[in-house]
């Protein structure tokens, strides 16, 4: 044998050879993709508040919450339950018209609030569409929220004043914006971090492995931030992962924790390691939260085509508010007035909402050329001037409406 | 004769693919279960079984680049792209493999894909969802680009495409999906007209108004108000977007002297540009006005609210045909 040369037992585990008969035992037609070894039981999953509402002992996790008292846990609570009434309320201006989508988190919500309060005003927040929770929490206003939803604007917020970035559609995108935002906080010396927010369906996009790869490589401080809410539209999370999705982050260098989604208080000190090993100069890390989406992947989604309903009954079980409140209830911290104090809070940022996005004005028909470049653009500037003309063509002598139709 | 809405005759469309040639299979996702976000896919799995209605991860440069595989292997992969804004994760393969394998190879690989791609805007959809993609495609030497407009056509133009040894991007107008309209499901592939030919759809004499996918309802409905104003418009459906089929156009301008072309796509290199271009070379002496484009604004689709200003509709149209006749118009007393 050569010096350095491979033993031959050394050789990786070769793939079955033809079976009997010279015949492949190969299946012959079956691509069984479908299998859904996610809907098996998923072992390993950090949790501190179980779903009866009684506390968990997790050695690893208890630390990074070891803080929180029943005052922080109120207010965890109450950031869920206001965002849950937001979610209610969108969903019903959906119904009414209002708004032409909304993508409900219902179920979310502990992950959502989870995740945000573990972070810092300087820490950038990478979201896809569903994190409405998550850009009210960090102080958005409920309008500008709404608009994006109601088709008035492609973002209601301002990145640079809330520290995250615009509700991203396409999947998985967001990751690799996240890394560089990390890569960019490195070169500047800066200890904050940023944060990207993905569901399960994402994880199959090269976006999001690509992400990693740089993350690894420039030990950036990021944290990827999965939601694994089971359904990506229709596809089951077995779909797209054959085993647990924190599972591949260590592949590239980055460690993971997998979380019970639906305990905030696990989430939350998921985040907070993840952060402290961020602002340590550690590097990335990835945290998938086991979550459940009960509503419809948007309001234009119709889940009873593919989803059975003792999923909801089960996932019901383990509501993330639920559990809180039944632990605050056992510990005395959550009277009748208490409650009424969190509904009313909730309620209030309903009808907040709701007055916000019934009374938004349409954007104005020249917005449409607005913002493409940040100087003049010749060309865009002709087809301005030339719509503008157009338009003035339709305006009525009794100074009605831009609006018009010659047939 | 069935009447048939433009996504049921493209399921009918499907199913007899698959049913002629078991080397059809359709990739996507949420095609299985759900039948696809606009249930075009509804009921094949049920019947074809998971291993030719492949719900794929959500992956598009996966799903284009398996079908890569699959064609070499001899299958002929449909894929659904499930809105046009999220076929750019898969725009590498299409035009650095897909496109350009048959000539790398000496004409010894083929690529029989046909890649589905509901597209266009007007149905209040946000981001990413309204978006016609369709020039980059059509720069792209090596694919074929075609558009319908009606389910007569989706049903024979997508068996012609999935048919076709060449790859085809197949752009389906969504917000025509529940256009109805008369379907021959026995119709025979080979009496069909050519997947690449144009068509005339309203004859006319004074102008030649050019369009294709979800705008030729549009332009129809144009040409019937101009009629009332006394205005003969011939409307052509292009269909085929690459290659053109330029025979019918020239055949009307020569008869009109003037163009029009619309296109809900931006203005700068769209399909109007090139068609404005190609009919010039070739009809220079016989137009009487320069061409005129009517087409989506040079900026990112906006938001839905605004998608009725970017978007060319009757009245764009109908000023851009009385631009071309010198008719008054918005840009009277303009020049250029
Ligand atoms: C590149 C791209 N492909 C397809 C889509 C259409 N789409 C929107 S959401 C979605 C499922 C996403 O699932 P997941 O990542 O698990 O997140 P969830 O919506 O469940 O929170 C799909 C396929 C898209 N937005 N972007």
């Amino acid at each position: 044998m050569r010096p350095g040369g491979r033993h031959p037992q050394d050789a990786p585990a070769r793939s079955q050879g033809p079976g009997p008969g010279g015949k492949s035992r190969r299946r012959t037609a079956v691509l069984d993709a479908t299998a859904r070894p996610g809907a098996s039981p998923q072992p390993g999953i950090h949790q501190l508040i179980a779903a009866d509402g009684t506390s968990v002992a997790d050695e690893e996790l208890a630390p990074y919450v070891a803080d929180v008292d029943d005052e922080q846990l109120l207010q965890l609570y109450s950031d869920m339950v206001t965002i849950r009434r937001i979610d209610v309320e969108a969903t019903a201006l959906q119904r009414q018209g209002q708004l032409a989508l909304w993508p409900p988190m219902l179920g979310q919500e502990a992950s959502q609030v989870g995740s945000l309060r573990a972070l810092d005003m300087d820490d950038f927040i990478f979201p896809t569409y569903r994190e409405n929770g998550v850009a009210y929490l960090r102080g958005a206003d409920l309008a500008g929220i709404m608009s994006t939803w109601r088709g008035s604007a492609n973002t209601g917020w301002d990145p640079h004043k809330f520290n995250m970035a615009t509700p991203q559609i396409i999947i998985g995108a967001q990751t690799l914006h996240a890394t560089g935002y990390a890569m960019g906080l490195v070169l500047d010396g800066k200890e904050a971090l940023s944060i990207a927010y993905l569901g399960d369906g994402a994880t199959s996009q090269g976006d999001v492995h690509e992400s990693m790869v740089f993350a690894a490589s420039f030990q950036a401080p990021v944290i990827f931030f999965c939601q694994n809410n089971h359904w990506a539209i229709s596809e089951p999370v077995g779909l797209q992962a054959h085993a647990p999705i924190a599972g591949r982050a260590p592949g590239y260098g980055i460690p993971s924790l997998r979380v019970d989604g639906n305990d905030v208080l696990a989430v939350l000190a998921a985040t907070r390691w993840a952060a402290a090993r961020a602002r340590s100069g550690a590097g990335p890390s990835f945290i998938e939260a086991v979550t459940y989406r009960m509503g419809a992947h948007t309001t234009a989604d119709d889940p009873t085509r593919y989803r059975g309903v003792t999923e909801l009954d089960e996932w019901g079980a383990k509501d993330p508010i639920a559990r809180v409140k039944a632990l605050l209830q056992g510990r005395g911290k959550l009277d009748g007035e208490a409650e009424a104090g969190v509904a009313a809070r909730a309620n209030a940022m309903a009808a907040e909402l709701r007055d916000g996005c019934i009374n938004m004005p349409d954007p104005a028909p020249m917005s449409v050329f607005n913002n493409v470049y940040t100087t003049e653009h010749a060309i865009l500037d002709r087809q301005r001037d030339h719509y503008e003309r157009y338009l003035a063509g339709f305006a009525p002598t009794d100074g009605a409406t831009l609006e018009g139709s010659r047939s | 004769m069935s009447t048939l809405t433009l996504t049921q005759a493209i399921n009918a469309g499907l199913r007899k693919a698959m049913e002629d040639d078991p080397k059809v299979v359709l990739m996507g996702e949420d095609i299985g279960t759900l039948g696809g976000v606009f249930r075009v896919t509804d009921g094949l799995m049920k019947d074809f079984g998971s291993h030719r209605v492949i719900d794929t991860p959500l992956a598009e440069s996966a799903i284009i680049g398996t079908a890569v595989g699959l064609a070499y292997r001899g299958f002929r992969p449909v894929c659904e792209i499930q809105f046009d804004g999220f076929i750019y994760p898969g725009f590498d393969q299409i035009v650095s493999q897909v496109a350009k394998l048959h000539m790398r190879t000496h004409g010894q690989v083929r690529m029989p894909l046909t890649i589905r791609v509901p597209f266009g805007g007007g149905i209040g959809s946000p981001e990413h969802h309204s978006e016609s993609p369709e020039a980059y495609f059509v720069h792209t030497s090596g694919l074929r680009v075609i558009s319908v407009s009606n389910p007569q056509d989706a049903y024979t133009m997508l068996r012609q495409a999935i048919a076709c040894d060449d790859p085809v991007l197949f752009f389906e107008p969504k917000r025509r999906y529940h256009a109805k309209g008369e379907v021959d499901l026995d119709a025979d592939l080979s009496c069909a007209p050519a997947m690449g030919a144009s068509r005339v759809v309203h004859a006319g004499t004074d102008v030649t108004l050019v369009t294709y996918g979800p705008l030729v309802t549009t332009a129809l409905d144009a040409a019937k108000a101009a009629a009332d104003d006394g205005i003969s418009v011939e409307v052509i459906d292009l269909r085929s977007l690459s290659p053109l089929d330029y025979a019918p156009l020239e055949e009307s301008v020569r008869r009109t002297g003037r163009l029009v072309i619309t296109h809900e796509a931006s203005e700068t290199l769209g399909l109007g540009a090139e068609i404005a271009a190609g009919i010039t070379e070739r009809c220079f002496n016989y137009l009487e006005a320069a061409p005129v484009r009517v087409t989506g604004f040079d900026v990112p689709y906006p938001p839905s609210k605004l998608e009725k200003h970017h978007l060319p509709d009757l009245d764009r149209m109908l000023d851009g045909v009385d631009r071309v006749l010198g008719r008054p118009n918005s840009l009277s007393g303009l020049e250029g």
